[in-house]
Protein backbone atom coordinates (compact mmCIF):
# COMPACT_ATOMS: atom_id res chain seq x y z
CA UNK A 1 0.00 0.00 0.00
CA UNK A 2 0.89 3.47 -0.53
CA UNK A 3 -0.50 6.67 -0.21
CA UNK A 4 -1.12 9.14 -3.70
CA UNK A 5 -0.81 12.54 -5.08
CA UNK A 6 -3.51 13.77 -7.36
CA UNK A 7 -4.34 16.65 -9.47
CA UNK A 8 -4.45 19.17 -7.16
CA UNK A 9 -1.04 19.14 -6.42
CA UNK A 10 -0.64 20.17 -9.81
CA UNK A 11 0.07 24.45 -9.79
CA UNK A 12 -0.26 24.33 -6.81
CA UNK A 13 2.91 22.12 -5.65
CA UNK A 14 3.00 23.58 -1.92
CA UNK A 15 5.55 20.75 -0.27
CA UNK A 16 4.22 20.89 2.81
CA UNK A 17 3.89 16.93 2.72
CA UNK A 18 7.82 16.51 2.37
CA UNK A 19 8.51 18.30 5.56
CA UNK A 20 6.63 15.55 7.25
CA UNK A 21 7.85 12.40 5.11
CA UNK A 22 9.63 9.92 7.33
CA UNK A 23 10.93 8.59 4.55
CA UNK A 24 11.87 11.00 2.18
CA UNK A 25 9.65 9.06 -0.49
CA UNK A 26 8.80 12.41 -2.74
CA UNK A 27 10.10 12.94 -5.89
CA UNK A 28 8.96 16.01 -7.93
CA UNK A 29 8.85 17.68 -11.46
CA UNK A 30 8.37 21.49 -12.00
CA UNK A 31 4.49 21.09 -11.76
CA UNK A 32 4.29 18.69 -9.25
CA UNK A 33 5.18 16.22 -6.59
CA UNK A 34 5.22 12.21 -6.73
CA UNK A 35 5.51 9.53 -4.04
CA UNK A 36 7.02 5.95 -4.57
CA UNK A 37 4.97 3.46 -3.85
CA UNK A 38 8.20 1.07 -3.16
CA UNK A 39 9.08 3.76 -0.10
CA UNK A 40 6.25 4.83 1.44
CA UNK A 41 5.39 3.24 4.47
CA UNK A 42 1.70 4.26 4.97
CA UNK A 43 2.43 6.07 7.86
CA UNK A 44 0.07 8.92 6.44
CA UNK A 45 1.60 12.29 7.41
CA UNK A 46 1.11 13.48 4.55
CA UNK A 47 -2.53 13.76 4.23
CA UNK A 48 -3.62 16.32 6.59
CA UNK A 49 -0.88 18.56 5.95
CA UNK A 50 -1.40 19.27 2.10
CA UNK A 51 -3.21 22.31 1.83
CA UNK A 52 -5.26 21.19 -1.25
CA UNK A 53 -6.13 17.42 -0.23
CA UNK A 54 -4.04 16.32 -3.16
CA UNK A 55 -2.99 13.01 -1.59
CA UNK A 56 -5.37 10.17 -0.40
CA UNK A 57 -4.07 6.92 0.40
CA UNK A 58 -4.17 3.92 -2.49
CA UNK A 59 -7.54 2.17 -0.65
CA UNK A 60 -9.30 5.26 -0.98
CA UNK A 61 -8.41 6.78 -3.99
CA UNK A 62 -12.19 7.93 -6.22
CA UNK A 63 -12.45 5.64 -9.66
CA UNK A 64 -11.73 9.14 -11.47
CA UNK A 65 -8.46 9.58 -9.81
CA UNK A 66 -7.64 5.89 -9.82
CA UNK A 67 -5.29 6.14 -13.06
CA UNK A 68 -2.93 8.71 -10.71
CA UNK A 69 -1.44 5.27 -8.53
CA UNK A 70 0.42 4.47 -11.87
CA UNK A 71 1.46 8.18 -12.61
CA UNK A 72 2.89 8.33 -9.22
CA UNK A 73 4.86 4.94 -9.39
CA UNK A 74 6.35 6.17 -13.37
CA UNK A 75 6.93 9.17 -12.53
CA UNK A 76 8.56 8.93 -9.39
CA UNK A 77 11.18 6.22 -10.67
CA UNK A 78 12.67 8.85 -13.26
CA UNK A 79 12.48 12.25 -10.58
CA UNK A 80 14.96 13.53 -7.93
CA UNK A 81 13.85 13.13 -4.16
CA UNK A 82 12.21 16.41 -2.57
CA UNK A 83 12.92 16.24 0.99
CA UNK A 84 12.91 20.14 1.56
CA UNK A 85 10.19 22.77 1.69
CA UNK A 86 10.21 24.53 -1.48
CA UNK A 87 8.60 27.26 -3.18
CA UNK A 88 4.52 26.79 -4.52
CA UNK A 89 4.12 27.59 -7.61
CA UNK A 90 3.18 31.09 -8.87
CA UNK A 91 -0.93 31.24 -8.20
CA UNK A 92 -0.68 28.72 -5.76
CA UNK A 93 -2.88 30.11 -3.27
CA UNK A 94 -5.20 31.94 -6.41
CA UNK A 95 -5.67 28.15 -7.10
CA UNK A 96 -5.95 27.04 -3.50
CA UNK A 97 -8.77 28.99 -3.04
CA UNK A 98 -10.69 27.97 -6.49
CA UNK A 99 -10.45 24.26 -5.19
CA UNK A 100 -12.13 25.43 -2.15
CA UNK A 101 -9.91 25.58 0.61
CA UNK B 1 27.50 26.97 7.31
CA UNK B 2 30.17 25.52 8.74
CA UNK B 3 32.60 27.61 11.19
CA UNK B 4 35.31 29.48 9.93
CA UNK B 5 38.07 27.27 10.79
CA UNK B 6 38.69 23.89 8.92
CA UNK B 7 37.34 22.05 11.85
CA UNK B 8 33.33 21.52 11.05
CA UNK B 9 30.87 22.31 13.97
CA UNK B 10 30.27 19.44 16.05
CA UNK B 11 26.64 18.73 17.69
CA UNK B 12 25.44 16.14 20.29
CA UNK B 13 22.34 14.75 19.68
CA UNK B 14 20.99 13.21 22.92
CA UNK B 15 18.36 10.52 21.80
CA UNK B 16 18.15 8.16 18.48
CA UNK B 17 14.79 8.24 18.02
CA UNK B 18 13.66 9.72 15.03
CA UNK B 19 14.10 13.47 16.04
CA UNK B 20 17.48 12.86 16.58
CA UNK B 21 17.88 11.06 13.56
CA UNK B 22 16.27 13.58 11.37
CA UNK B 23 18.15 16.68 13.34
CA UNK B 24 21.34 14.66 12.62
CA UNK B 25 20.14 14.71 9.06
CA UNK B 26 19.44 18.63 8.69
CA UNK B 27 23.30 19.20 10.35
CA UNK B 28 25.02 16.60 8.59
CA UNK B 29 23.81 18.25 5.21
CA UNK B 30 25.25 21.71 6.24
CA UNK B 31 28.67 19.82 6.50
CA UNK B 32 28.71 19.59 10.49
CA UNK B 33 30.19 16.75 12.28
CA UNK B 34 27.05 14.75 14.69
CA UNK B 35 27.66 12.46 17.91
CA UNK B 36 23.96 10.56 18.15
CA UNK B 37 24.06 9.27 21.63
CA UNK B 38 21.43 7.18 23.26
CA UNK B 39 21.17 5.13 26.45
CA UNK B 40 20.59 1.93 24.97
CA UNK B 41 22.96 -0.14 22.34
CA UNK B 42 20.09 0.13 20.12
CA UNK B 43 19.24 3.01 18.22
CA UNK B 44 16.19 4.11 17.05
CA UNK B 45 13.58 4.78 20.05
CA UNK B 46 9.99 4.32 19.88
CA UNK B 47 10.19 2.97 15.93
CA UNK B 48 11.66 0.35 17.58
CA UNK B 49 9.98 0.07 21.03
CA UNK B 50 6.85 1.82 20.33
CA UNK B 51 5.76 0.81 17.11
CA UNK B 52 3.44 -2.27 17.52
CA UNK B 53 5.15 -5.78 15.83
CA UNK B 54 2.37 -6.11 13.89
CA UNK B 55 2.72 -2.93 12.08
CA UNK B 56 6.45 -3.54 10.38
CA UNK B 57 6.11 -1.45 7.67
CA UNK B 58 6.10 1.82 9.48
CA UNK B 59 9.11 -0.30 11.50
CA UNK B 60 10.77 0.37 7.92
CA UNK B 61 11.71 4.14 8.73
CA UNK B 62 14.86 2.73 10.38
CA UNK B 63 16.22 1.86 6.69
CA UNK B 64 16.09 5.43 6.65
CA UNK B 65 17.61 6.33 9.88
CA UNK B 66 20.41 3.64 8.14
CA UNK B 67 20.93 5.52 5.17
CA UNK B 68 21.63 8.89 7.71
CA UNK B 69 23.50 6.80 9.80
CA UNK B 70 26.14 5.56 7.13
CA UNK B 71 27.32 9.57 6.57
CA UNK B 72 30.99 9.75 7.48
CA UNK B 73 30.39 12.58 9.79
CA UNK B 74 27.44 10.53 11.72
CA UNK B 75 28.77 8.49 14.69
CA UNK B 76 26.64 6.96 17.17
CA UNK B 77 27.43 6.58 20.73
CA UNK B 78 24.94 3.68 22.21
CA UNK B 79 24.94 2.44 25.71
CA UNK B 80 25.76 5.64 27.05
CA UNK B 81 23.53 7.43 29.22
CA UNK B 82 23.56 11.16 29.52
CA UNK B 83 23.18 12.00 33.27
CA UNK B 84 24.95 8.97 34.32
CA UNK B 85 27.74 8.03 31.98
CA UNK B 86 28.20 11.58 30.54
CA UNK B 87 26.43 14.83 32.26
CA UNK B 88 25.37 17.56 30.07
CA UNK B 89 27.79 20.00 31.27
CA UNK B 90 30.41 17.71 30.21
CA UNK B 91 28.69 17.53 26.34
CA UNK B 92 28.87 21.43 26.64
CA UNK B 93 32.48 21.42 27.19
CA UNK B 94 32.68 19.26 23.83
CA UNK B 95 30.52 20.26 21.71
CA UNK B 96 29.54 23.52 19.99
CA UNK B 97 25.99 22.36 20.57
CA UNK B 98 23.86 19.84 22.11
CA UNK B 99 20.32 18.98 20.84
CA UNK B 100 18.24 17.30 23.61
CA UNK B 101 15.84 15.01 21.48
CA UNK B 102 15.36 12.57 24.64
CA UNK B 103 11.86 12.11 23.95
CA UNK B 104 8.92 11.08 26.17
CA UNK B 105 9.92 7.50 28.05
CA UNK B 106 7.48 7.67 30.82
CA UNK B 107 3.26 8.03 31.35
CA UNK B 108 1.43 10.34 32.20
CA UNK B 109 -0.74 9.09 35.23
CA UNK B 110 -4.66 9.72 35.63
CA UNK B 111 -4.28 10.87 39.15
CA UNK B 112 -6.94 8.86 40.31
CA UNK B 113 -7.33 6.58 43.79
CA UNK B 114 -6.12 2.62 43.07
CA UNK B 115 -4.39 3.55 40.32
CA UNK B 116 -1.49 1.65 41.99
CA UNK B 117 -3.41 -1.33 42.28
CA UNK B 118 -2.25 -5.08 40.77
CA UNK B 119 -3.77 -5.02 37.58
CA UNK B 120 -3.38 -1.23 36.83
CA UNK B 121 -0.83 -0.40 34.40
CA UNK B 122 0.79 2.27 32.08
CA UNK B 123 0.33 1.63 28.32
CA UNK B 124 3.95 2.24 28.07
CA UNK B 125 5.07 -0.19 30.20
CA UNK B 126 2.91 -2.96 28.17
CA UNK B 127 4.57 -1.33 24.62
CA UNK B 128 7.65 -1.27 25.76
CA UNK B 129 7.26 -5.11 27.53
CA UNK B 130 5.99 -6.36 23.71
CA UNK B 131 8.47 -4.57 22.05
CA UNK B 132 11.31 -6.24 24.15
CA UNK B 133 12.48 -2.59 25.59
CA UNK B 134 15.25 -3.89 28.25
CA UNK B 135 13.67 -1.77 30.96
CA UNK B 136 10.24 -3.85 30.98
CA UNK B 137 11.61 -7.10 29.86
CA UNK B 138 10.54 -8.75 33.35
CA UNK B 139 7.52 -7.46 33.82
CA UNK B 140 4.72 -9.66 34.49
CA UNK B 141 1.10 -8.73 33.38
CA UNK B 142 -1.48 -10.94 34.87
CA UNK B 143 -4.13 -11.53 31.90
CA UNK B 144 -6.05 -14.34 33.57
CA UNK B 145 -8.97 -11.72 33.61
CA UNK B 146 -11.43 -11.78 31.43
CA UNK B 147 -12.10 -7.91 31.27
CA UNK B 148 -9.50 -5.16 30.67
CA UNK B 149 -10.18 -1.22 30.07
CA UNK B 150 -8.09 0.72 28.61
CA UNK B 151 -8.30 4.27 29.32
CA UNK B 152 -7.35 6.74 26.23
CA UNK B 153 -8.27 7.54 22.88
CA UNK B 154 -5.13 7.68 20.87
CA UNK B 155 -3.05 4.88 18.41
CA UNK B 156 -1.54 3.80 21.54
CA UNK B 157 -4.81 3.07 23.53
CA UNK B 158 -5.67 1.27 19.87
CA UNK B 159 -2.89 -1.18 19.84
CA UNK B 160 -2.81 -2.23 23.56
CA UNK B 161 -6.43 -3.30 23.12
CA UNK B 162 -5.22 -5.22 19.29
CA UNK B 163 -2.52 -6.56 21.17
CA UNK B 164 -4.79 -7.88 23.34
CA UNK B 165 -7.26 -9.11 20.72
CA UNK B 166 -5.39 -10.31 18.24
CA UNK B 167 -5.00 -14.68 18.08
CA UNK B 168 -1.60 -15.42 19.14
CA UNK B 169 -0.71 -16.74 15.81
CA UNK B 170 -1.00 -13.81 13.93
CA UNK B 171 1.64 -12.48 16.49
CA UNK B 172 3.79 -15.16 15.94
CA UNK B 173 6.03 -14.18 13.05
CA UNK B 174 6.27 -10.55 13.94
CA UNK B 175 8.98 -9.37 15.94
CA UNK B 176 6.86 -9.19 18.86
CA UNK B 177 9.32 -10.48 22.13
CA UNK B 178 9.59 -13.92 22.92
CA UNK B 179 8.14 -13.45 26.77
CA UNK B 180 5.34 -11.90 25.24
CA UNK B 181 4.10 -13.97 23.18
CA UNK B 182 4.50 -16.61 25.69
CA UNK B 183 2.35 -14.81 28.33
CA UNK B 184 -0.07 -13.81 25.70
CA UNK B 185 -0.42 -17.31 24.81
CA UNK B 186 -1.77 -17.78 28.01
CA UNK B 187 -4.29 -14.65 27.93
CA UNK B 188 -8.31 -15.54 29.13
CA UNK B 189 -8.72 -11.48 28.26
CA UNK B 190 -11.28 -11.30 25.86
CA UNK B 191 -13.27 -8.31 26.21
CA UNK B 192 -11.80 -4.72 26.13
CA UNK B 193 -13.56 -1.46 26.77
CA UNK B 194 -11.81 1.76 25.51
CA UNK B 195 -12.78 4.74 27.01
CA UNK B 196 -12.68 8.30 26.68
CA UNK B 197 -13.01 11.72 28.30
CA UNK B 198 -14.49 13.23 25.80
CA UNK B 199 -16.54 12.64 22.74
CA UNK B 200 -16.40 10.68 19.81
CA UNK B 201 -15.05 13.61 17.88
CA UNK B 202 -12.20 14.31 20.18
CA UNK B 203 -10.23 10.61 19.83
CA UNK B 204 -7.23 10.59 18.46
CA UNK B 205 -6.83 7.46 16.80
CA UNK B 206 -6.45 7.75 13.22
CA UNK B 207 -9.25 6.35 11.09
CA UNK B 208 -6.61 3.50 9.69
CA UNK B 209 -5.83 2.11 13.52
CA UNK B 210 -9.89 2.17 14.45
CA UNK B 211 -10.98 0.13 10.78
CA UNK B 212 -7.86 -2.19 11.70
CA UNK B 213 -9.78 -2.80 14.88
CA UNK B 214 -13.09 -3.95 13.02
CA UNK B 215 -11.15 -6.08 11.01
CA UNK B 216 -10.02 -8.59 13.31
CA UNK B 217 -11.48 -12.04 13.40
CA UNK B 218 -13.42 -13.08 16.12
CA UNK B 219 -13.34 -9.71 17.63
CA UNK B 220 -17.02 -8.06 17.44
CA UNK B 221 -16.47 -4.24 17.66
CA UNK B 222 -19.22 -1.77 19.36
CA UNK B 223 -20.26 1.27 20.71
CA UNK B 224 -22.79 2.66 22.58
CA UNK B 225 -24.73 4.09 20.04
CA UNK B 226 -26.12 6.94 23.03
CA UNK B 227 -22.60 8.31 23.18
CA UNK B 228 -22.95 8.68 19.51
CA UNK B 229 -25.97 10.60 19.69
CA UNK B 230 -25.46 13.51 17.41
CA UNK B 231 -27.60 16.18 20.47
CA UNK B 232 -24.30 14.98 22.47
CA UNK B 233 -21.96 15.56 20.16
CA UNK B 234 -21.41 19.37 18.15
CA UNK B 235 -22.02 20.80 15.19
CA UNK B 236 -19.74 18.40 12.79
CA UNK B 237 -18.62 20.82 10.02
CA UNK B 238 -15.98 21.97 12.29
CA UNK B 239 -14.51 18.25 12.66
CA UNK B 240 -11.35 17.38 11.06
CA UNK B 241 -11.91 15.12 8.22
CA UNK B 242 -10.28 12.39 10.43
CA UNK B 243 -12.88 12.56 13.28
CA UNK B 244 -15.60 12.86 10.53
CA UNK B 245 -14.11 8.94 9.41
CA UNK B 246 -13.83 7.97 12.70
CA UNK B 247 -17.49 8.79 14.12
CA UNK B 248 -18.87 7.26 10.74
CA UNK B 249 -17.41 4.18 11.20
CA UNK B 250 -18.36 3.74 15.02
CA UNK B 251 -21.85 5.00 13.86
CA UNK B 252 -21.71 2.00 11.61
CA UNK B 253 -21.03 -0.65 14.18
CA UNK B 254 -22.63 0.82 16.38
CA UNK B 255 -25.63 -1.55 16.56
CA UNK B 256 -24.37 -4.34 17.43
CA UNK B 257 -21.56 -6.54 17.51
CA UNK B 258 -19.94 -6.68 13.91
CA UNK B 259 -17.28 -8.92 13.50
CA UNK B 260 -14.42 -9.76 10.51
CA UNK B 261 -16.49 -12.68 10.39
CA UNK B 262 -19.28 -11.71 9.49
CA UNK B 263 -22.91 -11.61 10.92
CA UNK B 264 -23.70 -15.36 12.47
CA UNK B 265 -20.29 -15.96 13.20
CA UNK B 266 -19.09 -15.93 17.12
CA UNK B 267 -17.46 -13.30 18.20
CA UNK B 268 -14.91 -14.77 20.93
CA UNK B 269 -13.43 -11.11 21.83
CA UNK B 270 -15.18 -7.81 21.54
CA UNK B 271 -13.92 -4.39 21.80
CA UNK B 272 -16.03 -1.58 22.88
CA UNK B 273 -15.87 1.79 23.08
CA UNK B 274 -17.39 3.67 25.27
CA UNK B 275 -17.15 8.36 25.58
CA UNK B 276 -18.17 10.94 27.98
CA UNK B 277 -16.50 8.91 30.83
CA UNK B 278 -13.92 10.23 33.28
CA UNK B 279 -12.31 7.69 35.51
CA UNK B 280 -12.31 8.44 38.93
CA UNK B 281 -11.04 5.86 41.24
CA UNK B 282 -9.81 1.74 40.30
CA UNK B 283 -11.45 -0.51 43.43
CA UNK B 284 -10.29 -4.33 44.10
CA UNK B 285 -9.13 -5.78 47.38
CA UNK B 286 -5.84 -7.27 46.38
CA UNK B 287 -6.01 -6.28 42.67
CA UNK B 288 -8.15 -4.50 40.24
CA UNK B 289 -11.84 -5.19 40.16
CA UNK B 290 -13.66 -2.53 38.68
CA UNK B 291 -13.20 1.19 37.92
CA UNK B 292 -15.75 4.19 38.00
CA UNK B 293 -16.38 6.45 35.76
CA UNK B 294 -18.27 9.91 36.24
CA UNK B 295 -19.78 11.00 32.99
CA UNK B 296 -19.17 13.82 31.43
CA UNK B 297 -21.17 15.68 28.95
CA UNK B 298 -19.75 18.57 26.64
CA UNK B 299 -19.66 21.28 28.75
CA UNK B 300 -18.58 19.82 31.67
CA UNK B 301 -15.36 17.80 30.26
CA UNK B 302 -12.96 19.58 31.69
CA UNK B 303 -14.48 20.00 35.37
CA UNK B 304 -12.70 17.39 36.86
CA UNK B 305 -14.54 17.83 40.27
CA UNK B 306 -18.07 16.18 40.65
CA UNK B 307 -20.06 16.46 44.08
CA UNK B 308 -20.85 12.88 44.90
CA UNK B 309 -23.53 13.18 42.32
CA UNK B 310 -24.08 9.35 42.36
CA UNK B 311 -26.22 8.30 39.43
CA UNK B 312 -23.66 10.09 36.89
CA UNK B 313 -21.46 7.41 38.31
CA UNK B 314 -20.77 4.42 36.49
CA UNK B 315 -18.61 1.17 36.79
CA UNK B 316 -17.37 -1.44 34.67
CA UNK B 317 -15.94 -4.60 36.38
CA UNK B 318 -12.36 -5.56 35.14
CA UNK B 319 -9.33 -7.40 35.99
CA UNK B 320 -6.91 -5.14 33.86
CA UNK B 321 -6.45 -1.48 33.73
CA UNK B 322 -4.13 0.06 31.21
CA UNK B 323 -3.81 3.67 31.54
CA UNK B 324 -2.55 5.32 27.63
CA UNK B 325 -3.56 8.96 28.27
CA UNK B 326 -0.16 9.67 26.47
CA UNK B 327 3.55 9.42 27.32
CA UNK B 328 5.84 12.22 29.52
CA UNK B 329 9.45 13.55 29.33
CA UNK B 330 11.87 12.49 32.11
CA UNK B 331 13.80 15.33 33.85
CA UNK B 332 17.15 16.06 32.88
CA UNK B 333 20.00 17.17 35.18
CA UNK B 334 21.43 20.39 33.53
CA UNK B 335 18.35 20.85 31.78
CA UNK B 336 15.19 23.56 32.92
CA UNK B 337 12.01 20.71 33.25
CA UNK B 338 8.14 21.98 33.00
CA UNK B 339 6.77 19.11 35.26
CA UNK B 340 3.33 19.90 34.07
CA UNK B 341 3.85 19.33 30.23
CA UNK B 342 6.73 16.99 31.17
CA UNK B 343 8.69 18.58 28.94
CA UNK B 344 12.09 20.69 28.30
CA UNK B 345 11.17 24.20 28.00
CA UNK B 346 12.32 26.33 24.72
CA UNK B 347 12.13 29.55 22.39
CA UNK B 348 11.99 28.53 18.82
CA UNK B 349 13.75 25.22 19.72
CA UNK B 350 16.60 27.09 22.20
CA UNK B 351 16.89 26.09 25.83
CA UNK B 352 15.72 28.86 28.36
CA UNK B 353 18.96 31.21 28.38
CA UNK B 354 19.86 30.58 32.16
CA UNK B 355 20.93 27.44 30.98
CA UNK B 356 23.57 28.73 28.25
CA UNK B 357 27.17 29.52 28.87
CA UNK B 358 29.37 30.37 26.75
CA UNK B 359 30.50 26.83 25.67
CA UNK B 360 28.01 25.29 23.65
CA UNK B 361 24.23 26.01 22.14
CA UNK B 362 21.35 23.88 23.76
CA UNK B 363 18.10 22.97 21.86
CA UNK B 364 15.39 20.54 22.01
CA UNK B 365 13.27 18.82 19.59
CA UNK B 366 10.74 16.41 18.97
CA UNK B 367 8.44 15.01 21.69
CA UNK B 368 11.05 16.26 24.98
CA UNK B 369 10.10 20.04 23.36
CA UNK B 370 6.79 19.48 22.07
CA UNK B 371 5.28 16.69 24.34
CA UNK B 372 4.18 13.46 23.36
CA UNK B 373 1.97 14.33 20.03
CA UNK B 374 2.36 13.50 16.17
CA UNK B 375 3.76 10.79 14.32
CA UNK B 376 6.78 9.75 13.61
CA UNK B 377 7.11 12.60 10.51
CA UNK B 378 5.80 14.85 12.86
CA UNK B 379 9.68 15.23 14.08
CA UNK B 380 11.02 16.02 10.30
CA UNK B 381 9.57 19.44 10.38
CA UNK B 382 10.73 19.79 13.99
CA UNK B 383 13.85 18.70 13.78
CA UNK B 384 14.85 20.42 10.61
CA UNK B 385 13.12 23.65 11.40
CA UNK B 386 15.64 23.33 14.94
CA UNK B 387 18.72 22.39 13.01
CA UNK B 388 17.92 25.61 11.08
CA UNK B 389 17.92 27.64 14.14
CA UNK B 390 20.65 26.10 15.31
CA UNK B 391 23.04 26.56 12.05
CA UNK B 392 21.96 30.33 11.82
CA UNK B 393 23.41 30.94 15.53
CA UNK B 394 26.27 28.92 15.36
CA UNK B 395 27.32 30.59 11.85
CA UNK B 396 30.78 31.96 12.00
CA UNK B 397 31.65 30.04 15.23
CA UNK B 398 34.80 28.17 15.74
CA UNK B 399 34.57 24.34 15.05
CA UNK B 400 35.10 21.83 17.98
CA UNK B 401 36.40 18.59 18.37
CA UNK B 402 33.27 16.91 19.95
CA UNK B 403 33.80 13.37 19.02
CA UNK B 404 37.74 13.46 20.45
CA UNK B 405 36.63 14.94 23.75
CA UNK B 406 33.70 12.66 24.20
CA UNK B 407 35.93 9.36 23.41
CA UNK B 408 38.19 10.88 25.86
CA UNK B 409 35.99 11.02 28.61
CA UNK B 410 34.14 7.89 27.78
CA UNK B 411 38.03 6.45 27.74
CA UNK B 412 38.99 7.45 31.11
CA UNK B 413 35.72 5.74 32.66
CA UNK B 414 36.28 2.67 30.89
CA UNK B 415 33.17 2.64 28.82
CA UNK B 416 32.60 1.46 26.16
CA UNK B 417 30.24 3.00 23.50
CA UNK B 418 28.08 1.10 21.00
CA UNK B 419 29.44 2.08 17.04
CA UNK B 420 26.88 2.24 14.37
CA UNK B 421 28.75 -0.77 12.59
CA UNK B 422 28.56 -2.60 16.30
CA UNK B 423 24.43 -1.81 16.04
CA UNK B 424 24.66 -3.59 12.92
CA UNK B 425 26.53 -6.64 14.20
CA UNK B 426 23.73 -6.94 16.82
CA UNK B 427 20.93 -6.09 13.88
CA UNK B 428 22.55 -8.98 12.16
CA UNK B 429 22.40 -11.40 15.29
CA UNK B 430 18.89 -10.49 16.14
CA UNK B 431 17.79 -11.27 12.28
CA UNK B 432 19.55 -14.78 12.45
CA UNK B 433 17.90 -15.48 15.77
CA UNK B 434 14.67 -14.80 14.28
CA UNK B 435 15.23 -17.33 11.56
CA UNK B 436 14.00 -20.51 13.04
CA UNK B 437 10.82 -19.09 14.21
CA UNK B 438 9.90 -17.46 11.06
CA UNK B 439 10.14 -13.59 13.20
CA UNK B 440 12.20 -11.05 11.29
CA UNK B 441 14.15 -10.83 13.76
CA UNK B 442 13.93 -12.04 17.51
CA UNK B 443 14.94 -9.06 19.84
CA UNK B 444 17.84 -8.87 22.32
CA UNK B 445 15.67 -8.24 25.57
CA UNK B 446 19.16 -7.83 27.96
CA UNK B 447 21.65 -5.17 27.66
CA UNK B 448 23.74 -7.44 28.41
CA UNK B 449 23.15 -9.95 25.64
CA UNK B 450 23.66 -6.95 23.32
CA UNK B 451 27.13 -6.14 24.77
CA UNK B 452 28.19 -9.42 24.37
CA UNK B 453 27.81 -9.49 20.45
CA UNK B 454 29.41 -6.26 20.31
CA UNK B 455 32.27 -7.49 22.59
CA UNK B 456 32.75 -10.59 20.64
CA UNK B 457 35.46 -11.55 18.75
CA UNK B 458 34.18 -13.68 16.52
CA UNK B 459 31.91 -11.27 14.30
CA UNK B 460 28.82 -12.10 11.60
CA UNK B 461 29.71 -10.87 8.68
CA UNK B 462 30.80 -7.33 8.73
CA UNK B 463 28.19 -5.13 7.57
CA UNK B 464 29.15 -3.39 4.26
CA UNK B 465 28.49 0.15 5.91
CA UNK B 466 31.49 -0.40 7.63
CA UNK B 467 33.40 0.09 3.60
CA UNK B 468 30.36 2.20 2.24
CA UNK B 469 32.25 5.34 0.50
CA UNK B 470 29.76 8.11 0.35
Amino acid sequence: MTVVVTDNCNACRFTECVTVCPVSCFHGDDSMLYVDPDTCVDCGACVPVCPVQAIYFEHDLPADKAHWLEVNRTRSGSLPVVDERGTPLPGADVQRVALGF
Amino acid sequence: MTSSNTTPLSVAIVGAGPSGFYAAEALLKAGATVALIDRLPAPFGLVRYGVAPDHPKLKQTTLTFAKIAAHPSFHFFGGVDVGSDISVSELQASFNAVIFAHGASTDRRLGIPGEDLPGSHAATEFVGWYNGHPAYRDHVFDLSADSAVVIGNGNVALDVARILVKPVDALRHTDIARHALEQLAESRVRHIAIVGRRGPEHAKFSYKELAELTSIEHCGVECDPADLDPARIPDESAWTPEARRNVTLLRDIAPGMTTASGPGHEASHSCRFHFFRSPRAIYGAARVERIEFANTTPASTFNLTYPGDADRLTSIACGLVFRAVGYRGIPLEGLPFDSERGIVPTLDGRVASAFQDDTARLYATGWIKRGASGIIGTNRADSVAVADTLLRDLAGMTGRDGLTLTRQLLEEKAHRAVSFPDWERIDLAEIEAGGPSGKPREKFTRVEDMMAIVNSVNSVTAPSSITADI
